[in-house]
């Protein structure tokens, strides 16, 4: 019934949901959709079924003003149901419990009149779960309105539970301490006295309120909470009143209201039962009844939720927004000089904004879309006073395990801002949303009230595009500027002596071979070949050639094309020539004496036989481009690589390039840029050409097929991954958000095409986006903030596709809220890209010294506005407490760093990879996770399939705990180093590394051989492990503590001195005397 | 002379023109039905970035000549303040981004909100005050012409 469930692959409901069974059977979950796959969405293919089985769920849709749920339960039973859950056993100890009861009576009409099929389908479940304590009645009660419930990660919250866990607390008046901070408004707005109706009110408003606010499902529970808050007495009724005249449906608010307004206990929602008595008594005591934590911590989160999009209740939020525990403990104050262990255990996982647990089920992942603060502030004022930067860090394209598919003939969108529908809209009645953007109130078209998931008439907030923060739309020729085009690929080499010399090709050639057929791409896909010394020389590879032709052109001031036809063939078609081409390819230049490199003309050739499609030009480039268009100089004075001074040469010493890039741009084609050189190649210059045209830049440094084999893994490894990733053409990416919000800086590869559109000539899976945004407008009139990416793209299939991510995060007011919820990783991130730019077109000193400032600030902003107390020391809060340390190793990295010597080129492409590497890959380099491998334990391992993975701890990137008895790995992103010391464990290394001792070790050793041991397996699944969760795969080096490698793996070692002229503790004292 | 002055305001008001457009662009709704149209789009991004290329040359040589005119006409009042507009320009142009051409906006930067805002006030900040100078001058065309 739940064909989302499948996509989802989230573990069967059924049991959640008695009512369900009456249902026609849903075609039982479908294979999951994997975008991957590009699979046919269930959508399509369900539909004529499910429009043959209409009739047969028109049962269903009679009832359906009311029950907009397909929930069967008939509202008699709902009836039922309530009185019987409403005494639970747990009541008796309440002493509110009377009161409750009394107003029972009232309720219950209402509740068999509303929302019934939603609600009372979960007190009964409530009840019956209850003994068992678990957390599943958030799963009940959401079942019935939700079919989609099924996120594999949702926590089992109860919601219930949670909502009169709030009110307890607020009824008695005891504020658990932690909470006070954050709570303030809290209190102000319930006065003692009012308590004991409070409760009441607060609980049914939140429980009605979340369906309205919706209309999808899960988000609407926890909002209840806030305006129970915030109003805290009978005010708001009248308000939901009228809205619910104005043609409120069930969905909406209103009847929500209506229940408030009746008296509200908690029982009559119908939860009756668990949770009031539950909860309150754990409410009281969250802190001292650990038994009852769960609860406890689950209901205080909820309570703090922020209504969706109602704007009648944003006000209330500021002040309802409780904090979480979670938010508690990000706010404790921690002091830097005093406490030391500040790395968490596992690597750190991106806070959870603080929402409704319905709205954070349905809420972007992270991975793919995340932000800075994950409490927006109200205004620029409080973000300035905040002193941490707002943006946003994307990975639009990544790729996906499960993502719902979705066709249609009408892609339902905001009239006014273009919004494509997602789960944090409004529905106001059946026929009509508000969009969560620009607030404007659209039409629900008559397709969009058929949910070909449920197959049911009616349920416009089931359909997949409400309950998913991600899909993915098949669009129509609409959003097509002309029909989409065959994948093109057209790989463009240089066979320059230098080239040869390298020895690339034959390892280029023997990829592609094995992976002609993995090409992304259909029947249509083209592929081309060109190659360049000081000539220009092109392939005929026309079906039917016995051989493939080779054609030169020499004259490379005036670039043309010798054949319009036969240059860019059907892969199919021409297999077999190209296969000879590639066969031939590297003994063809093996004579090559040319010195001489044309780049610039080779590009243009390129960009002219490309053209007519548009594509993907892939780039290999040894040498500096010595004639020809194009043409650069050495500009690297080798003598000043570790000044301390400025470093010049940061940006392009030409605009041939960046032109081109552009004219490429416009014409849909991208370039990526392999640089396989061993010598100064001005990548600053050369990389422009990627830059512009959305393409990825690949970086080699001294290069060599023998002598360098770590880099000749790395590169074959790269290109496997590079030919066979996904890829999509043609695409543009819009960034909308919140009225009152607006971008101000984009990071990444593309082309600006307007304030909030890029166009990307090609999209790949592995690069992100950052983009820096600012509030123009007070957001004080909404209490969500939501953000949503919409890429448009042509896949390598031929079909025109827009994937939608949406993000919806709190609006808060106090500053103490935005700390509480900052994301560190991000922040880095964001600045590191700023001080990117920075340094491009101010100077290196500059920026570093923005970046030491940005920590400064931050710290005297906190001391001074949040944090009370009058400690001495550099205090901050718990959620920014790795701010220090990850500025510190941005100051160390490649492309920050002064003192040491670097090489101009290797600087600059760990510039291009700031601003390109999704955030958990560049966090990785930045800030390289140290475990200890000679120690580990199951405790707390992984259980994946068969095998067992460890879970070592964090370790400080410091030498102190890099000891001479251990073996410990450093996972920086692209390369492993695992580190044996001198004294380690000869169990280990006999077990792991299969040599007797230490001694008999090599020098060079990269891989770890697949011994039969246990230690090896759990070695070997942690690593494989690791490797899973990326896009590229890491080479490993093994590293003895003598051998002359050592200082390679130092350099990462942050925290100390070893690199640039701070360490640790250095840097948090320069920090402090700044501050004074 | 004071036509000359005229056609620079002019030309200017066109280049504010131009960046307000490439700023409220897309923001207006109306817009949003050209997200389709990505060729077109651009096509009307790079003439806008071009139009502007093209006014800032005249509008500096107009400038300077003007400023030459005074020299020679001993004007020592007018030309001192309009020497600080000078160095400003020559200034603005040494510090242009890396370019081929002739220009001083780079289409890959503009749309970054910073330099976006600067350029528009910029704008408008000379569009004031080659105003004022041009009453000025024409108060000062007066005068003489009155008083011979």
């Amino acid at each position: 019934m739940h064909p989302p469930t499948g996509c989802y692959g989230a573990p069967p409901q059924q049991q959640s949901y008695p009512t369900i069974p009456a249902h026609p059977a849903p075609v039982p979950s479908k294979a999951p959709i994997t975008n991957s796959a590009h699979s046919a969405n269930y959508y399509r293919s369900n539909h004529h079924q499910q429009q043959q089985q209409q009739h047969l769920s028109q049962h269903h849709v009679a009832p359906s003003p009311y029950s907009a749920s397909p929930s069967s339960a008939p509202p008699s039973q709902t009836y039922a149901t309530l009185p019987s859950s409403a005494p639970p056993p747990s009541n008796a100890h309440y002493s509110q419990q009377p009161l409750q009861q009394q107003h029972h009576p009232p309720y219950a009409p209402p509740g068999s009149y509303y929302g019934p099929q939603s609600y009372h389908a979960p007190p009964a479940q409530q009840s019956q779960q209850q003994p068992s304590l678990v957390p599943a009645p958030a799963v009940g009660p959401g079942a019935p309105v939700y079919p989609i419930v099924s996120y594999p990660s949702a926590p089992g919250s109860s919601q219930f539970g949670t909502l009169s866990s709030s009110q307890s607390a607020a009824a008695h008046g005891v504020m658990p301490t932690q909470m006070g901070a954050p709570l303030h408004q809290y209190g102000t707005t319930r006065p003692a006295s009012t308590a004991a109706v409070q409760p009441g009110y607060g609980v049914a408003p939140p429980s009605h309120l979340a369906p309205t606010v919706n209309g999808q499902g899960g988000t609407g529970m926890c909002g209840g909470d806030t305006s129970s808050s915030s109003t805290g007495s009978a005010s708001p009724v009248p308000n939901s009143y009228d809205n619910l005249e104005g043609g409120s449906y069930p969905d909406s608010m209103p009847p929500s209201n209506h229940m408030t307004n009746q008296a509200a206990p908690y029982g009559n929602y119908g939860y009756p039962g668990m949770p009031p008595a539950y909860h309150q008594g754990p409410a009281a005591v969250t802190d001292s009844s650990p038994s009852h934590d769960p609860y406890g911590q689950s209901s205080y989160q909820q309570y703090s939720q922020p209504f969706p999009n109602m704007s009648q209740l944003s006000a209330a939020l500021g002040g309802l927004s409780g904090v979480p525990e979670l938010e508690v403990a990000a706010l404790r104050p921690v002091n830097l000089l005093q406490e030391r262990d500040l790395l968490p255990h596992r690597p750190l996982e991106a806070p959870e904004p603080n929402l409704s647990p319905d709205l954070k089920k349905v809420n972007c992942c992270p991975q793919s879309f995340r932000c800075t603060l994950t409490s927006i502030p109200q205004t620029q004022a409080l973000l300035t006073k905040a002193r941490l930067p707002l943006g946003l860090l994307l990975h639009p394209f990544r790729d996906l395990q499960q993502l719902p598919v979705i066709t249609s003939n009408t892609i339902v969108r905001c009239r006014s801002c273009r919004t494509y529908i997602n789960p944090f809209v409004t529905f106001l009645d059946q026929r009509r949303w508000k969009c969560n953007l620009c607030y404007r109130v659209n039409d629900v078209p008559d397709e969009f009230m058929y949910n070909p998931v449920t197959r049911s008439y009616g349920e416009p907030h089931k359909r997949p595009e409400v309950q998913n923060a991600t899909v993915e739309f098949i669009a129509s020729s609409d959003y097509m500027l002309r029909p989409p085009q065959p994948a093109a690929y057209l790989f463009v080499l240089d066979v320059s002596h230098n080239a040869v010399e390298a020895g690339y090709l034959k390892y280029f050639c023997e990829s592609l071979m094995d992976n002609l057929d993995k090409l992304p791409g259909d029947t249509r896909t083209r592929v081309g070949f060109l190659t360049f010394d000081n000539t220009i020389h092109f392939y005929n590879l026309q079906e039917g050639l016995s051989q493939p032709q080779m054609l030169v052109v020499s004259d490379i001031d005036d670039i043309f094309i010798p054949s319009h036809d036969s240059l860019m063939v059907n892969l199919k078609e021409s297999k077999e020539l190209v296969k000879d081409l590639l066969t031939s390819l590297p003994g063809m230049f093996s004579e090559s004496k040319e010195t001489h490199s044309a780049l610039g003309p080779a590009l243009q050739a390129a960009f002219k036989l490309m053209t007519p499609t548009g594509g993907r030009v892939t780039v290999f480039q040894t040498q500096l481009p010595t004639i020809g268009a194009g043409s650069l100089q050495s500009r690297e004075d080798p003598n000043q690589r570790s000044s301390t001074k400025g470093v010049q040469h940061l940006g392009p010493a030409t605009d041939f390039y960046k032109k081109l890039a552009l004219d490429c741009s416009g014409q849909q084609i991208g370039v990526d840029l392999f640089l396989l050189s061993s010598q100064y190649t001005d990548l600053a210059s050369l990389s422009c050409i990627s830059k512009y045209s959305a393409g990825s830049i690949f970086y080699y440094p001294s290069f060599h097929c023998t002598q360098n084999p770590t880099q000749l893994e790395k590169f074959q490894k790269d290109l496997e991954r590079y030919l066979t990733r996904k890829i999509g053409f043609e695409a543009v990416m819009r960034i909308r958000c919140t009225k009152g919000l607006s971008i101000h800086t984009f990071h990444g590869n593309f082309f600006v095409r307007s304030t909030d559109l890029l166009s990307l000539a090609n999209v790949n899976p592995d690069s992100a986006f950052a983009v820096q945004m600012s509030i123009d407008d007070s957001l004080a009139d909404s209490s969500l903030a939501c953000f949503q990416a919409a890429l448009l793209y042509t896949s390598s299939k031929g079909k025109r596709r827009i994937r939608v991510h949406t993000l919806c995060l709190p609006v808060v007011n106090q500053l103490s809220d935005v700390y509480a919820g900052a994301d560190v990783q991000a922040i880095t991130c964001l600045l590191a890209d700023m001080a990117i730019d920075r340094s491009i077109t101010s100077s290196l000193s500059d920026a570093r010294d923005a970046l030491t400032n940005a920590v400064v600030d931050l710290m005297s902003a906190y001391k001074n506005n949040v944090c009370n107390l009058q400690q001495s020391g550099l205090v901050v809060a718990a959620s920014m407490r790795l701010f220090p340390v990850y500025i510190l190793s941005l100051l160390k990295q490649k492309a920050l760093r002064t003192g040491t010597s670097t090489r101009l080129d290797e600087r600059v492409f760990a510039m291009c990879e700031f601003k390109t590497q999704p955030l958990q890959q560049l966090m990785r380099m930045v800030h390289p996770d140290l475990y200890r491998l000679d120690d580990m334990s199951d405790q707390g391992a992984l259980h994946l399939n068969d095998t067992v993975v460890p879970q070592p701890h964090l370790l400080h990137l410091s030498a102190d705990r890099v000891t001479r008895d251990g073996a410990f790995l450093l996972d920086c992103g692209n390369v492993f180093y695992l580190w044996i010391g001198k004294s380690c464990d000869h169990l280990f290394i006999q077990d792991v590394l299969g040599f007797p001792d230490y001694a008999s070790i090599p020098a060079t050793m990269t891989h770890i051989p697949e011994l039969e041991t246990l230690l090896s397996e759990r070695v070997r699944a942690f690593l494989d492990w690791l490797q899973d969760k990326r896009a590229f795969s890491s080479t490993l080096t093994v590293m003895k503590d003598n051998s002359s490698a050592k200082a390679s793996f130092f350099q990462y070692l942050v925290e100390d001195r070893s690199e640039g002229p701070f360490s640790y503790n250095e840097f948090l004292q320069h920090i402090q005397q700044q501050m004074s | 002379l004071l036509l000359l002055l005229y056609t620079n305001a002019y030309g200017l008001y066109h280049m504010i023109i131009a960046f307000d457009e490439l700023k409220t662009d897309y923001k207006n709704p109306i817009d949003q039905c050209n997200t389709l149209n990505p060729t077109v789009e651009k096509v009307k991004k790079i003439k806008r970035v071009k139009i502007a290329i093209k006014l800032v040359l005249p509008e500096y040589l107009i400038h300077f000549f003007f400023c030459v005119m005074f020299f020679c006409a001993a004007e020592w009042l007018t030309l001192s303040l309009n020497l600080p507009l000078l160095a400003y320009h020559v200034w603005r142009y040494m510090s242009r981004p890396v370019m081929s051409g002739p220009g001083l906006y780079d289409p890959t930067t503009i749309m970054n909100a910073d330099i976006l805002a600067f350029c528009q006030k910029e704008g408008w900040c000379k569009l004031a005050f080659y105003l004022l100078s041009f009453f000025y001058y024409l108060y000062g065309m007066i005068y003489v012409l009155v008083s011979s």
